[in-house]
């Protein structure tokens, strides 16, 4: 056998789901080695740029499937860098759900009661800041504005944002070059660092084996750093537990792979998946009718034509997270901005005589694009979602060098899940098209099906082995030392933004792991401290050396 | 004929007249057969479709002559099948009126399609060469008047090349927060 490096604890992927035990497991004591098969870039190199190859394609994955297409992360700090860091709490009822299963789909253990310790710590770690009306920008006031003149109400949202730094540029999904956006390059991931924890980007974990004397095994490649369709190195790393936190759309994907060394894996892994009930509608503001009817004026001579303006969602609808309605029903309302791109492309013209989303109609909708105002559902999907057989590598097969790939998830919504969509469509026409204000549409499904920023509960926890992959201590059932820590471990819709509660759910599993690592002779303990928080993030450090003890080239 | 990386003339035509289906333009000179020239103003093609097909990064390029004679294949089975009579100098697909370009692109690109995924893909690229100019980088775009980014009004960078707006917030409350929100505002 081939020497090769060792570790105590092996974490795969570096967003939220990896670099909360990352550090807890550095900071106790363990030697952690982080894989994270994306690159690691820091806020001088995310740019303000649609261009091929920059940081838009290089830290953004969109994996298309059969009936759903997810977008993530792909880069140190995951999802934290990408996304838009809206953190609303996870709502009481959404624990309490039973989806089609007929029990209760959260373990009796996790309520967003016993999750508000571990809420406060990661609101504490980012930090969290509370929104308030100053910070809601034009689309979400105009959105807000919109709910009240329907009689309902809207909330600003809470964003793990310094409101100080942010320049509302709305570049967010491409990294924040201003390091107001408070990913995990500004706290976990340094403090991680900072207690001898090693990252190593571009680094994709293949499989996981057992070693003969009860270790792991982890297979990984290495990823050229523009061309992520080439492998330019591969390698085994030896750990006495290791941590899945690849995102939901490659965490059950390495785990079938494995299973032919490991075993078989619970049937709840690579099924189960959802889409976090996502769905969108854009609207098509009338200027005229925004000052008329809202009163709305920026005091520039315009109403709102801001779709450009802003930081993702700023405020929400949450007339319908009542525990009191059925399951199915209850949703969130936020106003969201994709960029052009994934922002237009599914978007639908109002009226269109020939094709919807393409053609004439659909170049007239976007030379008013500074009018829309775009509205985000999450609702509670049914879970439909299966992983097909794994591909020869990674999560997907790449079609482009960057960002593009098609993996085997296939999701056929279902009656259930197309009810809370039909409810919230018509929820989000009758606030904005009331009084003329807008004309909607949601985007097509037609297309490329569904689609999810929020991948969630492809190998989750649970209380009943049949539909859940882990228990409630976050390990992999029948794999003990394997601990899963994305969301994929959360096992369903929230109903809202899921980070918070992916991270939350992370915190809570850290003394799991602990106890587990110190049964396989260990050092470490659990301290329960809060990663340091930095202002500004900081360059890769580390010289990744291959099983061939060559140097690795890194970005 | 080679013109753009080992594509044909014929089959570059073939390629803008589909993207043009897509986001359609005006004709960029009065010979201009692959744009329909339907619309006023720049469309895909004018904002670098083709271009942005054969970026190497987008991993298109290699399969471009395949969907062009691919096209080229389904409107000759469409044109047999409306009974119409082409243009024998052009290519089947640039051959087609707008409408017909249309009709044909709506039964390729429509679900249960055997081909949609590739006819998609090529629809993507296309309307992404009008709403982001990815071919090229944003502030260059923007300078030299890409029609797409132009059209959307997207508003151009400061001076160092980065966007930041000053002004962003009506900054004053504009509805009643839930009555179960939390005091940290959260929902409950």
């Amino acid at each position: 056998m081939t020497a090769h490096d060792r570790t105590d604890v092996l974490v795969i992927g570096s967003g939220f789901g990896g670099a909360i035990p990352a550090y807890h497991l550095a900071a106790g004591g363990a030697s952690v080695v982080v894989l994270e098969r994306g690159p690691w870039l820091t806020a001088d190199e995310f740019d303000h740029d649609f261009k091929f190859g920059s940081s838009s394609t290089r830290v953004f994955e969109f994996t298309m499937g059969e009936g759903m297409n997810v977008l993530g992360g792909n880069c140190v700090g995951g999802g934290s860098v990408v996304y838009f860091a809206a953190m609303p709490r996870a709502p009481q009822f959404v624990f309490e759900r039973e989806g089609s299963l007929g029990h209760r789909m959260w373990p009796k253990s996790i309520t967003r009661e016993s999750l508000e310790p571990w809420y406060d710590r990661v609101a504490q770690a980012l930090p969290i800041t509370q929104s308030t009306w100053d910070d809601v920008t034009y689309a979400g006031g105009v959105f807000a504005a919109a709910c009240d003149h329907a009689g309902r109400t809207a909330n600003p949202v809470a964003a793990a944002i310094d409101t100080d730094l942010c320049t509302n540029c709305n570049w967010m999904m491409s990294g924040c070059k201003f390091d107001a956006k408070r990913s995990l390059l500004l706290n976990y991931l340094p403090a991680a660092l900072d207690h001898g924890a090693q990252i190593r980007p571009l680094h994709e974990v293949q499989r996981i084996e057992r070693s003969p004397e009860g270790d792991f095994l982890v297979h990984y490649t290495v990823v050229d750093p523009v061309d992520y369709r080439v492998q330019v190195d591969a390698g085994v790393i030896e750990a006495k537990i290791v941590v899945v936190a690849a995102g939901a759309a490659a965490t059950p994907v390495i785990l079938q792979r494995s299973e032919e060394n490991l075993g078989a894996m619970p049937p709840a892994v690579g099924r189960y998946f959802s889409g976090n009930g996502e769905r969108l509608n854009t609207a098509i503001l009338n200027e005229d009718r925004v000052r008329d009817v809202l009163g709305l004026d920026r005091g520039d001579g315009l109403a709102y034509a801001a779709n450009q303006i802003g930081r993702g969602p700023s405020a929400a609808s949450w007339d319908r997270l009542d525990g009191a309605l059925p399951e199915f029903s209850r949703y969130s309302l936020e106003q969201l901005y994709f960029p052009p791109g994934f922002g237009t492309i599914l978007a639908q013209a109002p009226d269109a005589e020939g094709p919807s989303w393409f053609g004439v109609d659909k170049k007239e909708i976007l030379r008013r694009w500074q009018s829309w105002l775009t509205i985000f559902i999450m609702s509670e999907d049914d879970n439909e979602g299966v992983f097909g057989p794994p591909p020869e590598t990674g999560n997907a097969e790449r079609i482009s060098m960057q960002m593009l790939s098609r993996g085997s998830l296939r999701y056929e919504p279902s009656a259930n899940t197309r009810h809370g969509w039909a409810l919230a469509d018509a929820d989000i026409r009758d606030i904005l098209e009331r009084d003329g204000l807008a004309r909607v549409m949601p985007w097509t499904n037609e297309v490329i099906g569904a689609y999810t920023v929020h991948p969630l509960a492809s190998c989750r926890m649970g209380d009943d082995p049949e539909t859940s992959a882990l228990d409630d201590t976050n390990e992999l059932r029948d794999h003990p030392g394997i601990f899963v820590t994305d969301g994929s471990a959360v096992p369903g819709a929230l109903t809202v933004n899921p980070a918070f509660t992916i991270a939350a759910i992370a915190e809570r599993a850290v003394p799991n792991i602990v106890r587990a690592a110190q049964a396989r002779g260990v050092d470490v303990r659990y301290l329960g401290s809060l990663p340091a928080t930095a202002r500004v993030s900081r360059k890769a450090p580390v010289t990744v050396t291959g099983p061939d003890g060559q140097p690795v080239t890194v970005p | 004929m080679d013109t753009n990386d080992g594509l044909t003339a014929d089959q570059v035509m073939t390629l803008e007249a589909y993207a043009d289906t897509i986001i359609p333009g005006e004709k960029r000179d009065p010979t201009d057969r692959a744009v329909a020239g339907e619309v006023s103003g720049g469309g895909a093609v004018a904002s670098g479709a083709v271009e942005l097909m054969l970026t190497p990064e987008g991993g298109l390029a290699g399969t471009l002559d395949s969907l062009a004679e691919g096209l080229n294949e389904h409107a000759r089975h469409y044109t047999a099948r409306i009974g119409l009579d082409p243009d024998p100098t052009v290519p089947p697909f640039v051959a087609l009126a707008f409408a017909d370009r249309v009709a044909l692109a709506q039964e390729l690109l429509a679900p249960g399609h055997p081909e949609q995924e590739l006819w998609v893909a090529l629809a993507m690229f296309s309307a992404m060469a009008w709403d982001t100019g990815a071919h090229m980088s944003t502030s260059d775009a923007l300078a030299s008047g890409h029609p797409g980014l132009t059209s959307m009004g997207f508003m151009p960078p400061e001076s160092d090349g980065v966007w930041r707006f000053p002004r962003f917030s009506y900054g004053r409350a504009l509805a009643a927060i839930h009555p179960r929100t939390t005091p940290r505002g959260d929902p409950q």
